[in-house]
């Protein structure tokens, strides 16, 4: 009984599948799945990922176990008759429409997923670090991402060969190289810009990647969860790559993004602003003393 | 032009074949293979050429896996691995799988139709020749300065601000020789296909190679004069003073890309098309079954050539692009998925309930399948643009486009090259080492780029010559290992043939008791191809033929497929 062994084998292949998807749990993010745990929208694709690779699982196995099936099951032997079968419409239309059904599912998913993935949360804290109340869907006003309401932190990243620029908001005009520092439990949105050539923003634990195009503006955000930071430590560090070729030292153009709790953030801003005016005093004060240093050189030979 | 039939014996004998092979072939100097205009000849020429290149892409590949096989390697310089990168890629692309198939199909298409040429011989002549320039011009920067911005030269890096060498100039030559050899080619194989069928072979007998072949000839002339055009711009951006691409100017980066990949997306179908060609020949030969829902293949062959016109931007998501745009992309990509789906579904069913020979031929293509099935799989998950923004730029998209290019293609190039090289030159390559040969490639592929998903998943980005991050060694490491063995299979195979060449059994006119028109005609055929087309009534016209002289002699037709012929 061909049939009845083909659907033996099917139910195998289902049990199988089950206790795979059972262990998919433990499995660790990386090998069979994208990195997350940083910021809700990494969570939200997650998730999307999984959902699709379940579905994909099936098809897979189901594929795959039909294609090997056959391969051994009729493999030629004497005696044997191949059947003379030119099609079945029937079938064919079935398998059609089968697929697109799949399609429709996944295209289903997507979203209702993907205002979670795109549109910024809310912030967690406030300015000074107070914890928000937080209601569904009473802040996300809009799909717009300009338009997000409540405190938040908007920092223009721009990439250069091969280095990453952020540039923070307010009138000190804070520009910072390779390490971004946020308050974690704030929502920051991310400007993305590049001088040079393209370049593509990505830290895989705060979600997915964004390019930087010369003469464009990308963008998008991430919100590190109040917890992030390990117990004992001021701090949660998250690391990542461009990746988009950008030339010979692409390999190098390293970003990391450090959360540290409202007080650290405000105490490291403010020695940033303080260490860049001690700079421009120390600057001006050594020009001033070329100037005269210059100036009296020039007296000198001028005698 | 001495072959002649003699029908009285023909009947007579066990097996359907024409006695040209009694007839002395005419004396050639090594000098009629630089004026030959004989479409055998040139299909041979075209093989052989992209052979080597295949060789040095592969080669190419084993440097860069070494470079990466532990962290912080320095094996390669950054500005030699960029350059490798681009070469690899440019190489496998546009001197190894496009002309690989217009290869097959010069030797095979007029044969499988029933021509005795193809329609322009003059211009395939001219095809083959600019391809190989084209080839050889790209190498020849090698000796001074190659590109090192990638084969999809993204700008502005490959502006002259920041690629200052002339290597960019050789890539965009060679982008323009091949390219016009491929729309030469592809114009000649329209016009054979439309008009040179034998007689009875309507577009409902035309074998599925043929099929593809119409359909990747077309997909040729649409994408590849775009890409013309497209570096063009580039080169008058570098040279001549224009901005259509410099942002600092008032040209657009992004134009780049959406032009690149309207060429692009289009190209891994005609890459990936021939094969599936191929696939869909040789599974019933050796199901011994005819090829299930052939009306199917056909359409969905066209079907996904239309829909590989509209999904390009799904190579950009992560651009700057508003969020319509990126659902009617990841829309047309998951639509595209149905037609291939249903070539899946349909090599499947041919296998059903056949009686399935596991000759080499058929083993490449069951692994192709399979393998281009996760490639498929996987290709859902990048369509998904949400997804996208974590997997794009990654090793994860390495390993599914190398399911795809590599599963497809390339298996299916062994496959066809296992299968036709009886006919091309007279001799059977042996099956123990081809099956040998097909499980180091099939073990050596999935140990390469299966674990490269992973290494994706984890944050690896693609393109850099180095990396210290030590969860990626192990993924790195085992990725190399594999590759080496591909390398290994490679070796065998080209062993392989050397050895067939000169000592290989003799094959006959039809060794594998196969179905289309190319199985008439001795091995090697005459320059005239055929001295009597048959007329066709069937897909499988060969079929046909042994039934009827099994009625007229009233000896059943019963001998072992990929046995040397008996005498």
């Amino acid at each position: 009984m061909p049939e009845g062994r083909f659907r033996r084998f099917l139910l195998a292949l289902g049990a199988a599948l089950a206790g795979a998807l059972l262990a998919t749990p433990a499995a660790q993010a990386g090998l069979l799945f994208p990195e997350a745990g940083g910021s809700p929208n990494a969570d939200s694709i997650k998730t999307l990922y999984i959902m699709v690779f379940v579905l994909a699982l099936f098809i897979f196995a189901g594929v795959e176990g039909t294609l090997l099936y056959s391969l051994f099951k009729y493999r030629a032997r004497k005696g044997r008759q191949a059947a003379q079968i030119h099609g079945n419409t029937k079938l064919e239309i079935g398998w059609t429409v089968g697929a697109a059904v799949i399609l429709v599912f996944i295209t289903a998913f997507t979203f209702i997923k993907l205002n979670d993935i795109k549109d910024p949360k809310p912030s967690l804290i406030d300015e000074n670090g107070n914890p928000i109340a937080q209601v569904d869907n009473l802040q996300t006003a809009s799909t717009d991402l300009k338009s997000i309401k409540g405190p938040q932190m908007r920092i223009t990243v721009n990439g250069q060969q091969y280095v990453w620029r952020y540039k923070y908001p307010g009138d000190d005009n804070l520009l910072v190289y390779s390490d971004m520092v946020v308050p974690v439990g704030m929502t920051v949105i991310l400007d993305i810009e590049a001088d040079d050539v393209a370049h593509s923003w990505w830290i895989p634990k705060l979600g997915g990647k964004m390019d930087a195009l010369p003469g464009y503006t990308n963008k998008t955000w991430f919100r590190i969860p109040l917890d992030a930071i390990p117990e004992g430590q001021d701090r949660v560090i998250y690391t990542g790559q461009c990746a988009e070729l950008c030339g010979r030292n692409h390999a190098n153009m390293y970003a990391r993004v450090i959360g540290m709790r409202m007080p650290d953030y405000k105490r490291w801003y403010a020695q940033q602003v303080e260490a860049l005016k001690q700079a421009k005093t120390d600057v001006a004060t050594q020009q001033e003393k070329l100037t005269e240093s210059q100036e009296s050189a020039g007296q000198d030979t001028g005698q | 032009m001495a072959a002649t039939t003699e029908p009285t014996t023909t009947s007579l004998r066990p097996r359907p074949q024409i006695i040209a092979t009694r007839v002395d072939r005419e004396r050639e100097s090594w000098t009629s293979w630089f004026t030959t205009t004989d479409h055998k000849k040139i299909g041979i020429m075209y093989l052989a050429t992209v052979l080597v290149f295949f060789v040095l892409g592969g080669v190419e590949a084993l440097l860069m896996r070494t470079q990466l096989a532990v962290p912080d390697n320095t094996l390669l310089t950054p500005e030699r691995y960029n350059q490798i990168l681009t070469m690899h890629g440019t190489t496998m692309i546009f001197l190894v799988v496009v002309p690989v198939w217009a290869g097959f199909a010069n030797y095979f298409l007029p044969l499988m139709l029933g021509a005795r040429d193809v329609a322009f011989p003059r211009l395939n002549a001219w095809s083959y020749w600019m391809y190989l320039f084209g080839g050889i011009s790209l190498y020849a920067s090698m000796f001074w300065s190659p590109p090192e911005a990638g084969w999809f030269s993204y700008v502005p890096l490959s502006l002259k601000e920041y690629s200052g060498t002339n290597g960019q100039e050789a890539w965009i030559y060679m982008v323009h020789l091949t390219g016009l050899s491929s729309i030469l080619g592809a114009i000649n194989f329209i016009a054979t296909i439309h008009n040179m069928r034998a007689p009875g072979m309507g577009w409902g007998r035309m074998p599925l190679f043929a099929w593809t072949i119409l359909i990747y000839a077309y997909l040729i002339i649409v994408a590849l004069t775009s890409l013309a055009a497209t570096v063009t711009m580039l080169l008058l951006d570098r040279n001549f003073g224009t901005a259509f691409f410099d942002p600092a100017e008032g040209g657009s980066a992004l134009l780049w890309q959406h032009l690149f990949w309207f060429f692009g997306h289009p190209e891994v179908y005609i890459l990936v098309l021939p094969a599936f060609g191929i696939f869909s020949e040789i599974l019933p030969v050796f199901a011994r079954k005819p090829i299930f829902g052939y009306k199917a293949i056909a359409a969905s062959t066209a079907g996904i050539a239309f829909l590989g016109m509209l999904v390009w931007a799904h190579h950009m998501f992560a651009a700057p692009m508003s969020t319509v745009v990126l659902a009617f992309f990841m829309l047309s990509s998951f639509l595209i998925a149905v037609p291939t789906g249903v070539k899946i579904f349909n090599w499947v069913a041919t296998l059903w309930r056949g009686t399935v020979e596991w000759s080499v031929p058929l083993l490449y293509c069951v692994g192709g399948i399979a393998t281009f099935t996760m490639g498929g799989i996987t290709g859902i998950f990048l369509a998904v643009f949400p997804i996208d923004w974590q997997l794009t730029d990654t090793y994860f998209v390495v390993a599914h486009f190398h399911y795809t290019a590599f599963g497809a293609s390339a298996f299916a190039m062994f496959a066809a090259l296992y299968y036709w090289f009886p006919k091309m030159f007279g001799r059977m390559l042996s099956e123990r080492v081809g099956k040998f040969g097909f499980a180091l490639l099939f073990v050596g592929f999935h140990l390469t780029f299966l674990i490269q998903h992973s290494a994706g998943l984890s944050g690896m980005p693609r393109r850099i010559y180095e990396y210290s991050d030590s969860s990626w060694t192990a993924y790195n490491f085992i990725s190399t290992v594999g590759s080496f063995m591909i390398g290994l299979a490679a070796v065998v195979t080209v062993g392989s043939i050397v050895y067939a060449l000169k000592r290989g059994p003799r094959a006959g006119a039809d060794p594998w008791k196969a179905n289309t028109l190319e199985w008439f005609v001795p091995s090697p055929p005459p320059e005239n191809n055929f001295d009597v087309v048959p007329r066709v009534r069937s897909v499988e016209p060969m079929k046909d033929i042994r039934r009827e002289i099994e009625q007229r002699t009233g000896v059943e037709q019963r001998y072992r497929s990929g046995q040397p012929q008996q005498r």
